[in-house]
Parts: C-alpha cells; structure tokens; sequence
C-alpha cells in the first residue's frame, strides 16, 4: 500500500501574494518502525536543546502495530477541547485503522500529544529554529525516507479572509433577510 | 543528576512478592560502565557458585546498555544475565528491539529479579508504578501471543513485552526470552525466568533521559547517521553481500543465501553441499522469501532493516516477526531444500521459545541418533520418516519435555551422556557444553581457533567481527586499508599488513599465519569490541560485527563521555573493558572454569596442529594476563581494581593447583 499524507505545516508569508507552505510527505511502506523521529524530535524540543529526550513528549508519533503491518507516523496538531463523537474506522488494504490513529489533534480521549508531566497540549511546528534548520529534524534522522520534505509556493489572494465572512454573511442574509440580521449585529455590538 | 543512566534499578523479589527502586552507586558507571559490565559485578557479588541455576537465590537481570535511551543511533540492546542451567556458567545473552529504551523512559537501569513465585506471574511496569500481576491464564501461550494478551489486557498498545513460551515454563535448557523481532535466545536464560515463575514483563515509560553535553553528543549522533548512509552506498568489495554492508547480517532483504548454503555445515554439522546453490534454488527461494516478508522493520532508533515481518498464511502459522539466520537453521540442519519449511518451523519455534540455533542441531543430533539405532521406535514411537516431519515431532516433544524430548531438552552434550550407549561420540560439535556454530572447514584458523576456545560469550558471531574472514581479491586489498581507522592505533600497521599479505604466498597461509602476536592482538580487539558494546548497548550490528562500522574504539569514548559528563578516552576504555572482560570470566573460573575446557570441536577443522594449538593458546593466556590454567592473575586482576577477585580466588584455593 502507498499512501500518502500531507502534513500541511506553518505557513510563512514569503512576499505578497505568496506564502511558503512546508510539507512532509509520509510514505508508509518506507517506514520501518524505528521511532527515531519521536526521539529527535523530544531532543530538539528539550530545553536546553538536546539535553534531554523522552518520545512521550514527541510531537510525532508512529502509530503502529508491528503484527498487523501497521505503521503510521502522525503530527501532532491543533488542540480540540472536545472529542469526537463518531469513532468511525478505515478499512485499507485489509488493515483496519481506528480514525484516530490519523489523526494529529490533542484532544481529552486520549493522552497522546501531551506533555506527560503538564498535560498541555504538544503541536509541531516543524522545528523552527534560529538559524533556520534545514529540514525538520525528524525528516533528517529518517535515513529510510519515510518522511521527505518539501516546500512549495501557493499564490495567496489577499482578501480570503474577508471573502470568507462576506460569503458567510451573504448566506445568512439570504436566509433571514438583511432586517434580521442587520438587528442581531446591532444587539451582539450593544452587548459588547 | 545522572547523565545517560537513570541512576536506578528495580530490584524484585518474586518469592516475597517485593518490589524495591534502589539507588545505584555512581562509581560503579565508572569502573563498569553498565550492561554487561554492571550485570557481571552484580552476579559476582550476589551469586556465589553454590548457587544452581534454578535456585531461587540465582538473579536473573535484564541490563539495559549506558547508551540506551539516548540518542545514539543503534543503542537499544538488553543485556540478560544469569547462570545457565546448560553449561553452569554465567549465562550472557542480548537483545536488540525497544525494551531497553522503554525501560529506561520509565527510569530504571536494571530489573534484577530473583526468588521463586509460587504461580505464574508477570512483571508490569509503568514508571513509577510496578505490579507483580496474576499470569495464570497466560501458561502455556505461545511467547507472541502473550506479549499480544497482555498489551490488550493492560489496554497499553505501547507497552514494550518480553515474555517465554511453553519450552521456558517447561526448562529447556536452550528456551529463550522472546521480544518481537528481537530475542534473548543462548544458553537457557528462557528456562531460568520459567524457573522463577515469570511469564513476562511489559513496560512503559514517559520519562526524561538526561544527556550531559548535549551539543557535543547529538554532533556525534549526526555523523553517525551521515556515515551510515555513505557505508550503505559503498558496500565492501571483496567480501560475500551478506557481508558487505551494515546491520547484522541482511538475511530478511537479502536472498542470496550462496555464503550459507554452501559455506556452512549441513544436518548435524556434519555435511558441506559445496553445489546446493544453483539457479533453480535462487528462483525458488526468492519467491517464498518475496512472499513471506511483509515488512522489513528494525529496532528502536536504528535505520538499518535487520528484521522482517513475516507473513505466510498458506503455511497455516500465524504472522511473525524474524531476524537474522534463523530462516536457515531449521532448513540446513533438517537436510530440507524447502525454506517454506525453514518460514514454517521457525515462527513455531520463536511462539514456543526456543533458540533457533541450538534446537535445530539438537533435533539433527536426535535424528542421527535414530538413524544409528541408538535411539529407536521405543524412544520415538511414530517417528515421521521425513525429516521435515521429524522436526516438528521432535519439537513438540521437546517444549513439552515429554517422552525423550525431557532428555533432548537438555541440549546434545548432556542428553548424549544420559541416553549412553555410544552417543557421546555423535556429540561432536559442543563447546562448554553449549552447541556451536555449524561450520566445518579444512585448514586450522588461527584467530577463530582462539576466539572458539576462549570465548565466554560461546556464540562466535558476537565474539567475531571487522576483519574480512578470508583474504580479499588482490585488486581491492590496498583501497580496503586506505580507509581502515577501525583498528586501534598501535595495532594498526600490524592488522594492515595482515591484510595486504594474508593468502598471497604460502609464508602468509593459515595456520602459521599471522604471527602469534598479531594473532592474538587480532582476537583481543575483536573480542573487545563486542564487550565494549555489550556494555554501552550499541548493537554489534552497527559496531563490533560488520567490516567499517559506524561506532569504533576511536569515537566510542567520546560517545560515552559525552552522554555521561565522565571523561574517558581510549585508554580507560580499553582498561574499564579489560575489568569487565575479566570479571565475567571470573564469574566463571569460580564455577570451575578451566583450560581444559577450552577447546573448539576437533573436528572443526580438517587440519589441525595440537602442539601448535597449545602454543597459541599459551601466548594467548600470557597476552591476556591470565595463567596456564587460564585463570586471571593476581598481578592482572590487581591493576584492574578487581582486588576482591584475587581475595576470593584465595580464599577458595583457585590458585593453588595451577601455579601462577
């Protein structure tokens, strides 16, 4: 099976109208289930750098079950105050995953992307760094190149996010008329 | 705070159900380093020679390396260490996969088990939370499958098991403890944990390991993995592929099995198919290999691919993981041509617990037996009268110790004596007692002569390494010394010259060649270098085993002073595991140990030399520091700080029969 994931990362804006996005590619039938990214990642994050490691505290983390062939790296993401209410299940190729393992959120059904003393939750951020380091380092300690890096540029309109409320505006008038709206808007600012 | 260690082990008592975390003494990282080196201190000072194997007073402690849980690539190994119920000695065998690293998260450097518990029982281990538990609903399972159970039961899928299989409840004398991919599988420790009624254990740690400069240290993680990936795009030239590039051997990537097939000995150590490997062989065993590995997988923090996930559900067995050799054990000592066979019996073996090594010779023993009407239809009643067959006959006689299997599970040299009438002499391939590699060649090895009759550790592979193990083509000798900084510096141009010469003219032939010295200088470094990873935890795999490994005596000591705050360079190195080295053996002189014990099979090779033979093995005693008897000399042991060896060896009278 060869599947792919993009983990799209941080986004940077380059110059205008262009923004950098970094992606890691994870191929799945590459990895061998060694878990050195969730250690290079716990040592990159220690404070002082590399003073310490502990793969609990990983901001990946290989999903695995070695007798089912499964291996599964995942980032950690956003954190979500609630969890999910389906716990639906992926059939691929004969193997079953829990949609759980793919996903990358810190959330209160599991202790997975937390830190084990504080509980806060853990997110990756690509090992920003200054110097900027070259690639991720999970990626670098990844020699059988499960994970590869790379950068790519999008062209960004300037006015997504106002297009984005003006769309959702225009839906809601549509729906219950400018008057209504307009008198919600009027009460939330008085309330303010 | 202490840098790489925990700085404590977990000391159980299985016959008084307590568990106790006790602070180890910083000094003794010092002198011993840990692993290896800290187990056989521990054993010597608690583990008097009265002591039997199955006593509940006997330890058996799961040592995890200096190195484990750092950042060094390859540094997951579990050094086990007890005394073997085969040959009585100080039983010494390792383990690669992710139990030392998860054992260490959780803030232990040892397990250190003794005692005796009245039911099956296993050890869970979560950080600072440790429960013996109730296992009497695991007797009888399979080693796999109770790591599975118990994982599910614990609801804790990270939990890293290792656990025995029927033949470690049952005391066969060669049952193994079995780790995933990985097992600790030599000399019996797997009847020893069945002895003290432990199932398995499973541990799971979120903890912090501390490294003391940490700039310096992860620099040197950097140029590790930077020159794995250089040595793996220029494979050695010269040598066999299974020889030519990192890992243990690739025997799950690789399926060219020429080297094996026809370099090692066939059923009971006894034939050479010179012209097994032909074209058809190649085809066919490159398809059931193709369709039997799912996966190739390795250990924790390693990108090498030394293991398999092996899938084959045609052959009825359910999935497994392999390493190493174990797919040929089983089909070259059965006389097989079938390495669906080899696929079959070996994940049966591994659910069992059993060793792959030792159990496919004992069983071609018992056929041999069977064959010369030594043992017959009465011992072996239904005896198959294929050999495949036979094997599995055979095994499941053995895990249960059930008619003949309770003598066959005691290993060929002791089963020979108890089944008499003539098969001692069908015990030819035994060293201490303990099976030997299966290799029978025809001129007198120098170097490997001495590394069979002195190796404590009794399995070559983890004595031998780095050096090309016949001479290189012509064409290549001078580019493979160009980049050869392996060798320690003084030894050098020695190892070098060797290299250039060996084979080129009848002076430089075996068995006369290497010089003495060389030849001696030849094993103490290769030897050393298995005891320095055996204590660091590094996997011989990426160190003490293959031709120009990563790790060497040169950048070890930065790696340990590094990740400690210590600082020790090659010298103390080379001294802390001349301690360790001579520590273990006098675990084992005390327990009877002595040169008449040190011999390789006779007839492992054709042509051999016994005056030349006791010579060797004489400047080797010298070279060593030990006396004729090969027994550590006062002198010796006082430079290695081992004073309360010489006070204890007097006490005993050790010295007095054999003059010093």
């Amino acid at each position: 099976m060869l599947l792919k994931i993009s983990n799209e990362g941080v986004f940077m804006k380059t110059e205008k109208n262009k923004k950098k996005v970094k992606v890691i590619k994870i191929d799945l039938e590459k990895c061998n289930g060694c878990r050195a990214c969730e250690l290079i990642c716990s040592a990159f994050h220690a404070n002082p750098k590399y003073s310490t490691n502990n793969p609990a505290r990983s901001r990946i983390r290989i999903y695995s079950h070695p007798i089912k062939n499964i291996y599964l790296p995942v980032y950690a993401s956003e954190y979500t105050p609630a969890e999910c209410a389906g716990r639906n299940k992926y059939i691929m190729n004969g193997q079953e995953y829990e949609e759980c393992a793919f996903c990358g959120a810190s959330c209160p059904s599991r202790e997975l992307f937390k830190e084990p003393d504080s509980k806060l939750p853990l997110k990756c951020d690509m090992c920003e760094d200054e110097p900027p380091q070259e690639e991720p380092l999970c990626v670098k300690w990844c020699l059988n190149d499960a994970l590869v890096y790379e950068e790519r540029e999008e062209d960004v309109e300037e006015e997504v996010k106002l297009d984005e409320m003006e769309t959702a505006l225009e839906s809601l008038v549509e729906k219950y008329g400018i008057e209504k709206v307009a008198n919600a808007m009027a009460r939330m600012t008085s309330k303010e | 705070m202490r840098y790489a260690e925990t700085g404590f082990n977990l000391e159980i008592d299985l016959s008084k159900g307590s568990i106790d975390k006790v602070p180890t003494d910083p000094k003794l990282t010092e002198l011993h380093l840990g692993g290896l080196g800290t187990n056989a201190k521990i054993l010597w000072d608690r583990v008097p020679p009265e002591i039997e194997p199955f006593s509940p007073d006997n330890l058996l402690i799961f040592g995890t390396g200096l190195l484990c849980g750092t950042p060094a690539p390859g540094a997951n190994r579990t050094i086990v260490s007890t005394f073997s119920p085969q040959t009585l000695l100080m039983a010494y065998s390792m383990m690669g996969g992710f139990l030392a690293p998860e054992l260490k998260y959780a803030g232990y450097d040892k397990i250190i088990i003794r005692g005796k518990s009245p039911d099956l029982v296993y050890l869970w281990i979560n950080d600072d939370k440790v429960e013996i538990r109730d296992a009497k609903h695991l007797k009888g399972k399979g080693a796999l499958e109770t790591s599975e159970f118990i994982k599910e039961e614990l609801r804790e899928p990270k939990a890293q098991v290792a656990a025995i299989g029927l033949a470690g409840e049952n005391r066969v004398y060669f049952a193994s403890i079995e780790h995933g991919r990985s097992s600790a599988s030599r000399l019996g420790i797997g009847a020893v944990m069945g002895s003290k009624g432990l199932k398995a254990i499973a541990v799971r740690g979120t903890k912090d390991i501390n490294i003391a400069r940490p700039d310096q240290f992860i620099e040197l993680c950097n140029q590790i993995l930077k020159y794995i990936q250089h040595r793996q795009q220029n494979p050695i030239k010269g040598v066999p592929p299974i020889l030519a590039r990192l890992g243990s051997p690739q025997e799950m990537a690789i399926h060219d099995e020429e080297w094996h097939t026809t370099n090692f000995a066939w059923g009971h150590a006894r034939h050479r198919r010179k012209d097994f490997w032909t074209k058809e062989t190649e085809t066919r065993w490159r398809e059931i290999q193709d369709k039997a590995v799912e996966r190739l997988i390795s250990c924790y923090n390693c990108p090498m691919k030394c293991g398999a996930i092996i899938a084959y559900p045609a052959l009825g067995i359910s999935k497994y993981m392999m390493k190493c050799y174990s797919k040929l054990t089983y089909v070259m000592a059965a006389m097989s041509n079938d390495l669906e066979f080899g696929f079959k019996i070996a994940g049966l073996g591994q659910e069992y617990g059993v060793d792959g090594y030792t159990t496919p010779q004992v069983m071609a023993f018992a056929v041999e037996l069977y064959e010369a009407g030594i043992l017959t239809e009465k011992d072996l009643p239904g005896f198959p009268s294929n050999n495949e067959e036979r094997f599995f006959y055979l095994l499941e006689k053995i895990v249960r110790r059930e008619g003949i299997g309770d003598i066959l599970a005691n290993g060929v040299y002791l089963a020979a004596r108890q089944i008499g009438k003539g098969a001692e002499a069908y015990d030819h391939n035994t060293t201490k007692r303990h099976e030997q590699m299966v290799i029978k060649l025809g001129m007198l090895n120098p170097i490997y002569f001495l590394m069979y009759s002195t190796g404590e550790k009794l399995n070559i592979t983890q004595i031998e390494g780095q050096t090309p193990q016949a001479p290189l083509p012509d064409d290549v000798r001078e580019e493979f010394v160009r980049d050869w900084i392996h060798p320690p510096e003084e030894w050098a141009d020695d190892f070098k010259e060797f290299i250039l010469k060996w084979g080129t003219a009848p002076e430089y032939q075996f068995p006369f060649y290497p010089p003495i010295d060389v030849t001696c200088k030849l094993v103490e470094w290769q030897e050393t270098m298995h005891y320095i990873d055996d204590c660091t935890g590094i996997c011989a795999g990426l160190s003490s085993f293959p031709i120009k490994p990563p790790y060497h005596i040169h950048n070890i000591p930065l790696f340990i002073s590094n990740a400690t705050g210590l600082d020790i360079d090659e010298a103390e190195l080379w001294k802390i595991t001349r301690r360790n080295r001579n520590l273990v053996r006098a675990n084992n002189v005390r327990r009877g140990l002595r040169r008449k014990d040190e011999r390789p099979p006779d007839d492992h090779w054709k042509k051999r030399f016994p005056d030349y033979e006791t010579k060797l093995l004489d400047e080797y005693y010298k070279f060593k520091g030990w006396n004729k008897e090969g027994i550590p000399t006062k002198e010796t042991l006082n430079q290695l700080d081992l004073n309360y060896v010489v006070e204890d060896f007097e006490r005993r009278g050790i010295y007095e029969n054999g003059k010093e």
